[in-house]
Formats: C-alpha cells, structure tokens, sequence
C-alpha cells in the first residue's frame, strides 16, 4: 500500500528520489561528453552496456524480493548505479567485464543488503573494486586519449568488436597506455623527479592531457549538483580540501618526490568521486559537520593510497573505508537541538 | 540426555547444529582455509580425528575428573591431540602440511572441539561421545569442503586442484577442469569471497530448511484429505 505524500506547504516544488537521480544523470553529460570525445565510441558503448544489465538485474531482484517493479524501476537509482560504474570502466573493457560489475553491484553489493536506502556500501564502487582487485589487467586497458599521438581513432564498429571479440581476444597494444596517475607512479618508482615526469606527452596543461577535460565536464556538472540542492557541498569541499591539504604539505616537503595539489585535485577520479561517488546520500555521512569529515576523509585517504599504496588511484577503495566509518562519525556529530545546552 | 539416540546425534552435528553454517563455530580456520576443495578437506579430516580423539578420550575420564578442573582437563586433552595429529601430518602429509600451515595446530583453538568436550562428551557413554565426535567432524568437514569446493569452482574454474597432496601419485588425475580457458576470478579466492560464500551457502542451508518445514506442515492436512476422500 503506497499512500500519496504531500510535501510541506513552503516548498515550492515536489521532489522525489527519481528527480535527484535524474539530475545526477544530466549533470554527468558534459564529463561523459568529453570522456567520449577522448577515449572514443568504448565510454557510450560501456554506458549502454551498463544500463541494460542494470535495469535486467534491478527487474529480476525486484521480482524475486516481491517489490513493486513501477516504483523502483521508474527511481533511476540503478541506472545512476551503472553509470558511476560505467564512467569508472576502461573504454575498451571487454563486454563481461562491464557485465560481471554491474551485476554484482546490484545483485549482492544493492539488493542483499536490503535494497535502495539498506546498503552500507556504494554499489557502484563495489563493483568497481571487485573488479580491480580481480581483473587487473583488463581494468587498466585506457586507451591513449584522442590527440596524443594515437594513429587514428577508432570507428563505432571496430570498437564493438574489440569490446564484443572472444576472451581470447586482447585490445591491440598500441591503442592503450598507462594512465597519467600510472606514468607518475612507475617513473617515481624509477627514481625520477616529478619535474621530469611531467615532459612526458600523456600529460596536459594540468593533469593529463584529455583527462583533465573529464575533470572539468564533471566539475561543470558537480557544481550544477550542489547549486539545485542534490548534492550538498560539503562532502565535495570536504573531500578536495582534505586532498588539496595533505597534497601541499607533502609537495613543500619534497616538490621532486610529490606532485602539486593542483595535479592531484585534477587527476584520476578525485573530481568525479568528489560530486558524485562521494555524495551519494545513502552511504554518507548525514549530519552537516560529519559530512565535511567524512569528505575530508576521503580526501586524505585518497592521496595516501596514491602516494604509499599498492594503487595508482584510490577514490574507490577511500569512499569504501569512510562508508564503514559514516555511522559512527554520525553519532558523534550530531547538531545541537535548538535551545538543548551547549557541551 | 541418555536417551539420545545415534541418528539424532549424527543429524544434529552434521545438520541440525552443524559447527560451520548454524553454530558459526571455528570460523578463522573455515574463512581462511577454503580456498580449495583439497584445502578443505584435509584440514577437515584433521579436525575430524582430533574430535574424534578427544571426544573419546574426555567420555573415558569423565568420572575421574571433578567438575571444577574440568577445563584445564579439557586443554590439555586437546592439545595433546592436536599436537599428535600435527606430527602425523608433518611425518605422512608434508605437501598438506605446508598447505595448511599455521592452521593445524590453531584447530587446538577450534571452539567446537572443547565445545563438544564439555557439552556432550564429558556427559556421555564412549560409544555415543564417539559418534558426536565424527558427526561433529563430518558437519566441519561438509562446510570446508562445500565452501572450498564454491570458491575453487569460481576463483579459478577447477575443482580438486593439487589434490596429489592428499591422495599422492593417485590424485594427480582427479583434477577437473570446469570450463576451458577460464581467466579466473581473484575474489573468490581472497578473503571477501570467503565471507561472500559463507553467507549464501548459509542462505542455502536456511531456504533447504523451510522448505523442509513447510512440507513437514503441509503434509498432515493431505493425508486427512485423502482419507476423507
């Protein structure tokens, strides 16, 4: 039995959780846009990919749970599930990889915790993460952004048969190389200084070259997010605060050793998962102080991983820590109720 | 408790209460140790035979010891089996043993084992402290081996890999390969899917069991309809 709400009389406007999902689709268009004007047709094929398997996943748990198929389905909440996912892919992942991902964020990650507003953990960064720790290889198959030296520009239908081609199948070396965050982690290992590393052609006025457009097509989109309310601006401002801080502490210890704040801000995934990885309202923070903890958690977290760990990039595996920490950072920030005593 | 008989004992440990999947017991050697059907079932017979042993062994001085040393008894019971069936293994198995490694002398810290010492074998006749052993055992030995065989299956699309280190020159032929070509699937094998397995054979064990119970329910009412008939 589903009872008609009505909102409060002050507000103007009806919303739901369909309208906010909805508007953190349209805000990735412009990052979506110029991932795929760098990386090729892979992004939109990836995206199409990831959109089909989750609605079919979301049906078929829906169906086995006994939940009304409408009401759940028209929320878009699966659908914004794989496209965080899908962004996050390699463009020339192969079709399964895509798949296996989706399934597993909505199936175990989504709807074995309970289903949309029940689950501890971001499902799009768990299937991400299985997918990282599981597939290695296959997820670091970037090809080189478009205007970086690439021979030509592969057409729609050379893309999907490299995506569609037989897992015996691997994508042409000479289409992928290492990702921007990847050259700085290999050469630093290599024992040269971060003034070298940046002559190399994968890097851009900023950060990567192509890359560091992404960056800014999500940026355009977060900052639409957090002006319309769907978004609130404090985990982003926490999250790229807490990077930018420890970034520029290590940087005036050692600039050779450690690449510049604005370097890392722009890199990998840090503005992406800050507007829309980071914010996702069921898995963060909920109290207005703790907010801006559990962002500059992510933050710190995120630059310790690319800086002493295992992994060129780490916004996954950050968010998935302070996910875990979420509700106890909850607890202890809760606000004053007016009039209650201060202490 | 003298009136239980040997088949409820055998269901309960290897069903009913099974140590792996109801009880949640020994779960740092179940989690760890199931990466493989092999794996599995080699720390499972270990465990069977330490249950075994000292289930017998607590049964047979049970009226020599009083109550209040009970359980230092108990460790020192344990661990010198655990401690025989280590050197046994080290002698007989050493390919398991490097295998299995910190794992067989930890079943001393398996709590179903002092469990099952104190709640049923210093209560019970030899003949009946012996069969909970094995069952107890087996119902270990069936989560290890089901859960090792699951993870093996998806981690890296085998089953019975490497079982040469139990069976000798014998076991190097049982190795199935599931599916050709299989790129594998790391998370099966490190520790999420452990946890990941765990929990859906568990949901498994859970559905068998109501469905069980419905048709226990159902099927009163459908002889008496029959006979009405």
């Amino acid at each position: 039995m589903r009872f008609k709400t009505a909102t409060s009389p002050h507000i103007l406007r009806e919303t739901g959780v369909g309208q906010v999902m909805r508007r953190v689709l349209y805000a990735m268009a412009p990052g979506v846009a110029a991932l795929a004007w760098f990386f090729g047709w892979g992004v939109l094929v990836n995206l199409a990919i990831a959109t089909g398997v989750a609605l079919a996943a979301e049906t078929s748990m829906l169906a086995a749970r006994g939940k009304p198929l409408a009401v759940h389905l028209g929320d878009f909440s699966a659908v914004v599930t794989a496209w965080l996912l899908a962004v996050a892919l390699p463009s020339l992942a192969p079709w399964w990889l895509t798949v296996l991902g989706v399934s597993f964020a909505i199936v175990v990650a989504k709807h074995l915790y309970g289903g949309l507003g029940y689950n501890p953990f971001n499902p799009a960064m768990i299937g991400y993460v299985v997918l990282l720790i599981s597939f290695p290889r296959e997820m670091s198959a970037w090809p080189i952004p478009h205007g970086v030296g690439q021979a030509h520009a592969l057409g729609l239908p050379e893309t999907l048969e490299i995506v569609f081609g037989g897992a015996g199948r691997l994508v042409p070396d000479g289409l992928t190389g290492a990702t921007p965050l990847d050259v700085l982690r290999t050469q630093l290992g290599l024992g040269l200084t971060v003034t070298e590393i940046r002559n190399s052609p994968v890097f851009g006025i900023v950060s990567g070259s192509g890359w560091e457009w992404a960056a800014l097509g999500f940026l355009a989109g977060g900052l639409w997010l957090v002006q319309t309310r769907a978004a609130d601006w404090r985990i982003p401002a926490g999250m790229l605060g807490g990077l930018a801080t420890i970034a520029t502490v290590f940087h005036l210890i050692d600039p050779q050793r450690y690449a510049p704040p604005w370097f890392h801000l722009w890199s990998g995934a840090a503005i992406f998962g800050a507007f829309f990885i980071a914010t996702d309202p069921v898995t963060a923070s909920t109290t207005p102080r703790g907010r801006l903890i559990y962002g500059a958690g992510i933050g710190v977290l995120v630059y310790v991983i690319r800086a002493f760990g295992g992994y060129p990039d780490g916004v996954a595996f950050a968010v998935l820590l302070m996910n875990i920490a979420a509700p106890t950072i909850d607890l202890y920030t809760q606000p004053r109720v007016f009039g209650a005593r201060r202490g | 408790m003298s009136e239980t008989s040997y088949g409820k004992i055998l269901k309960d440990g290897m069903w009913t209460q099974n140590t792996g999947f109801v009880a949640l017991l020994g779960l740092c050697p179940l989690l760890a140790v199931s990466s493989s059907v092999v794996n599995g079932l080699g720390l499972g017979l270990a465990t069977t035979l330490v249950l075994l042993t000292s289930n017998v062994a607590v049964s047979l001085i049970r009226n020599l010891v009083r109550p209040e040393v009970r359980i230092p008894v108990f460790v020192m019971v344990i661990a010198c089996v655990v401690t025989a069936v280590e050197l046994a293994m080290h002698a007989f198995l050493p390919g398991l043993y490097t295998v299995l490694g910190i794992f067989i002398p930890l079943i001393v810290t398996n709590c179903c084992v002092i469990g099952r010492a104190e709640a049923f074998a210093f209560k019970n006749g030899v003949a009946k402290a012996a069969v909970d052993g094995i069952a107890t055992g087996l119902g270990f030995l069936l989560a290890l081996v089901l859960l090792g065989a699951l993870r093996e299956a998806v981690g890296q699309g085998t089953l019975f890999a490497r079982a040469d280190l139990l069976f000798g020159e014998f076991g190097k032929g049982l190795t199935l390969h599931l599916i050709d070509d299989y790129r594998g699937f790391l998370l099966a094998i490190l520790p999420p899917g452990a946890f990941i397995g765990l929990g859906c054979l568990i949901a498994v064990k859970n559905v068998l069991d109501a469905r069980a119970k419905r048709r226990a329910e159902v099927k009163p009412v459908h002889v008496l309809h029959e006979a009405g008939a």
